[in-house]
């Protein structure tokens, strides 16, 4: 097990580098620079700028910078924000995302694995129907849709919660950017647990636990929710890194000073700092939660071994 | 029972009580997230929103933009217009307490032009035309050079290399304003941090949340503290416009930056009074590129340019306070009367017409039509907008001139205009100081905004012989002519002059009828009570 990990941490350092590397060509190839303006800024004060930032020195030196800003984890200064570092900047918004994604995941599982495992012991019933409309219901709404009417409806009409704002994270200012977030991950684990769940339902050893009298509860929950939930398992790694860093649409939305807005801005405006980095915490996540997810694996399934 | 009747009784009076004062304090729709707090570093407008209620420059603004004095309590000028001699205020302090003197001053636009700290609109500074300032900038001068001296603690003396008939208004504009030398040396780049932070404005910093809020509270210090009214002020950066809204109607913003267009006459139905449209100085036009043919060829741009219906634009695409532009600077400009040029006096159905025969001269006709790109950097507004010129060339060139739109990220469409490779391409301009020169000097020569490359030695001649006349009239009647020849020439199409149109909370008072500028300040505002 321990190799494993040690093994998953090595192979992850080249697969950041690459990312690193081509990140860094595609965000220098995107025409325009960080300080392009319809305003009357001379060739002189572009190059005095640019020096100012190192951006005059030729492309392979800017990487190595780059690299060793990595190396030291200080990611430089922000060529948009000019009163913050990088660091600062993803320091403070990191923790808005974080908390947003975790309480929309851990809706997301609870609700979703629930509405999964009712419509799959009432299959083909009433209550599945319903439970099944409402999770092709949240696929098919986008979170740009969901969120305002989310608004119009508690902060607008009822006036019960606020619009936008994060206030410190104030329960009432993150209600609603959990709601239109998980909603979407709420129907796709619900239908990947309800298929999981029937296919599990049907095998075997439910069928000899269910003839040697066992009461129906404690199969579903000693025998068939573990084996059911795997699918779910493999599909929480990507979906939680997508939650946290993929809330452009929600932080817009509700005004949040998470990461998503940073990284929009940031390839806007050509921060190239800020887009490095970005993608290299992204892509780490991605491949930290890769591998727990992997660890979760074990403990779940007996079957598997490393 | 007793005891609930005396909680009834003090509810009762502390509502009363509290009914009476209403709080001052006021949150701001803001746009975007400011790129700094640093004024000599500053740029973009919501940069400034914020700036202009946490410093002041030596001139300043009313409510309605007249130029009144800020810091400096009075100035002199020179017979030869070359010297100015500005009074700093005794009263002027800091934020910690510490008086504002000429040094201040003298350090902020030293740094402004410094090719050290290269700051993004050190250009303001060479328009300013401050002694020796554009061979600084050039590095071709040291900084010390600069014509900005403090003679004493109170008393600044600014030395221009010409005239610039603007001066004072130039002084109002929040990259002059003071910073302070010791607080900036003491914490570097993080100065303007809400603990470290000393300015000298109506308000001081403190809170500052990323892409959240900037809340500024009042600032006790300041010389007229006493007229200032709101005691809090909050700027959110919410870039969209219609989140901005859902916002405003949930009640958590009193003074939205801008409202999205499509919903002006849905808001004008239902809170008319809310809406408030402002001039501006600015004008929204197209760039016509003459390095190109038959962009060269002056009856295509006139043709062009005489058959869009501004009217149709104006009124029905846009409609929100915009007005038709046939010249290209706006009517607003303080002193400033846009001349009218022969095609303006024709009905639509006459420009139509001569469109029409100016195309065909030129040998553009059906069988051999006009096939261009129309460049427009990407938003639902300038899309509309295109579209409806599209089709109204369609219509007016009877299938001669044939238009496909494309669309741009800003930044990309900033480096292809800039480098001539587009045909048509959609432009606007905001003015920086309220005078006719701050547009017309984009179309002279070497103008890093002059993309259609336009190129009129008598434009210039004017324009240079404009800038050093001091009065006023005078001026105006020189830009007229100036103003005029884009018109006979036609390197831009004007298209239509900006407006500004926001919702205002009924409570919120102060709020101007007129500012070409818009340069709204905090401490003109007041809640009612």
């Amino acid at each position: 097990m321990l190799k494993f990990i040690i093994k998953r941490i090595l192979v992850a350092i080249p697969t950041l580098l690459i990312l690193i590397s081509i990140s860094f060509i595609l965000v220098h190839s995107a025409p325009g620079s960080p300080f392009t303006d319809d305003r009357d800024i001379s060739p002189e004060l572009m190059k005095n700028i640019e020096a100012k930032y190192h951006l005059d020195k030729p492309l392979y030196v800017q990487y190595v910078y780059y690299l060793k800003d990595v190396v030291s984890w200080d990611f430089g200064p922000s060529f948009k924000y000019k009163d913050f570092s990088i660091n600062e900047l993803v320091n403070a918004s990191f923790g808005v995302s974080v908390k947003i994604g975790f309480w929309a995941f851990v809706l997301a599982i609870v609700i979703g694995v629930a509405c999964g495992v009712v419509g799959a012991l009432n299959q083909n019933t009433k209550i599945d129907y319903a439970v099944m409309s409402f999770a092709m219901v949240g696929v098919a709404i986008p979170n740009f849709v969901l969120g305002p009417i989310l608004v119009v409806v508690f902060a607008i009409y009822f006036k019960v919660l606020p619009a936008g704002g994060w206030n410190g994270g104030n329960i009432e200012y993150i209600i609603l950017p959990v709601l239109a977030m998980s909603f979407r991950y709420i129907a796709s684990i619900a239908r990947i647990m309800r298929a999981s769940m029937i296919e599990v339902l049907n095998s075997n050893f439910i069928r000899t636990a269910k003839a040697k009298g066992m009461a129906s509860k404690y199969i579903i929950l000693h025998h068939a929710l573990r084996p059911a939930i795997l699918p779910v398992v493999s599909y929480m790694g990507p979906a939680f890194v997508g939650i946290i860093t993929g809330s452009v649409v929600i932080e817009t939305i509700f005004g949040l000073p998470g990461i998503g807005q940073l990284f929009v801005n940031g390839a806007l405006n050509r921060d190239y700092n800020m887009v490095l980095t970005l993608t290299i915490i992204v892509g780490g996540l991605m491949i930290l939660f890769n591998t727990i997810v992997d660890i979760l694996y074990v403990v779940i399934d007996p079957k598997i071994k490393y | 029972m007793r005891f609930n009747k005396l909680a009834k009784i003090t509810l009762a009076a502390f509502l009363l009580v509290t009914s009476g004062i209403a709080s001052q304090d006021l949150v701001r729709g803001n746009g975007a997230e400011p790129a700094t707090l640093d004024a000599t570093l500053g740029e973009g407008v919501p940069g400034s929103n914020v700036m202009r209620d946490l410093y002041e420059t030596l001139m300043t603004e009313d409510g309605e933009g007249n130029i009144i004095p800020g810091q400096a309590e009075s100035y002199t000028i020179s017979d030869d217009k070359l010297v100015y001699t500005f009074k700093i205020r005794d009263n002027a302090n800091w934020s910690n307490g510490d008086p504002v003197t000429a040094h201040d001053f003298e350090y902020a636009f030293k740094r402004g032009v410094d090719p050290k700290i290269a700051a993004k609109y050190s250009w303001y500074f060479k328009i300013l035309g401050i002694k020796n300032g554009a061979a600084i900038l050039d590095g071709k001068k040291s900084v010390d050079s600069l014509g900005v001296k403090a003679l004493s603690d109170k008393s600044l003396q600014i030395t221009l290399g010409q005239p610039i008939p603007y001066f004072l208004m130039g002084v109002s504009h929040i990259t002059t304003a003071p910073v302070p030398q010791k607080i900036i040396e003491k914490h570097g780049k993080k100065w303007t941090n809400p603990k470290t932070i000393v300015t000298n404005g109506p308000y001081k910093l403190k809170e500052w949340v990323v892409n959240e809020k900037i809340v500024l509270v009042k600032n006790d210090k300041y010389y007229a503290s006493n007229d200032v009214k709101i005691d809090k002020v909050t700027f959110l950066p919410i870039p969209e416009q219609s989140t901005e809204l859902n916002r405003y109607k949930a009640g958590e913003i009193d003074y939205v930056y801008e409202l999205p267009k499509n919903q002006y006459k849905n808001l004008m139905k239902t809170i008319p009074n809310e809406v408030k449209v402002l001039g501006r100085v600015g004008t929204y036009y197209y760039y016509l590129n003459m390095k190109k043919k038959p962009f060269d060829d002056i009856r295509v741009r006139k043709a062009l340019s005489y058959a869009v219906n501004r009217k149709i634009l104006a009124e029905k695409v846009l409609g929100t306070g915009e007005i038709p532009a046939y010249t290209f600077v706006p009517n607003i400009v303080s002193g400033y009367t846009a001349p009218v040029p022969e095609y303006q006096t024709w009905t639509q159905k006459q420009r139509e017409a001569k469109a029409l025969e100016l195309m065909n001269e030129a040998g553009i006709t059906k069988s051999n039509p006009l096939k261009f790109e129309l460049l427009y950097n990407t938003s639902e507004q300038h899309k509309r907008n295109a579209l409806a010129i599209a089709s109204m060339w369609k219509k007016a060139f009877k299938g001669a001139v044939i238009v496909t739109l494309k669309n741009q990220e800003w930044k990309t469409y900033l480096e292809e205009k800039k480098s001539g490779n587009y045909q048509v391409a959609r432009a606007g301009w905001i003015g920086d100081y309220n005078e006719a020169s701050t547009m017309l000097d984009l179309l002279t020569v070497g103008h890093s905004s002059n993309n259609s490359f336009y190129n009129n030695p008598k434009y210039d001649k004017l324009m240079n012989e404009a800038r050093v006349t001091s009065d006023d009239a005078k001026r105006n009647k020189l830009y007229q002519q100036v103003d005029l020849m884009v018109a006979q020439d036609m390197p831009v199409i004007p298209l239509f002059q900006y407006s500004n149109a926001r919702l205002i909370k009924p409570r919120v008072g102060g709020y101007p009828k007129v500012n070409p500028l818009g340069a709204i300040y905090t401490k003109h505002l007041y809640i009612k009570k």
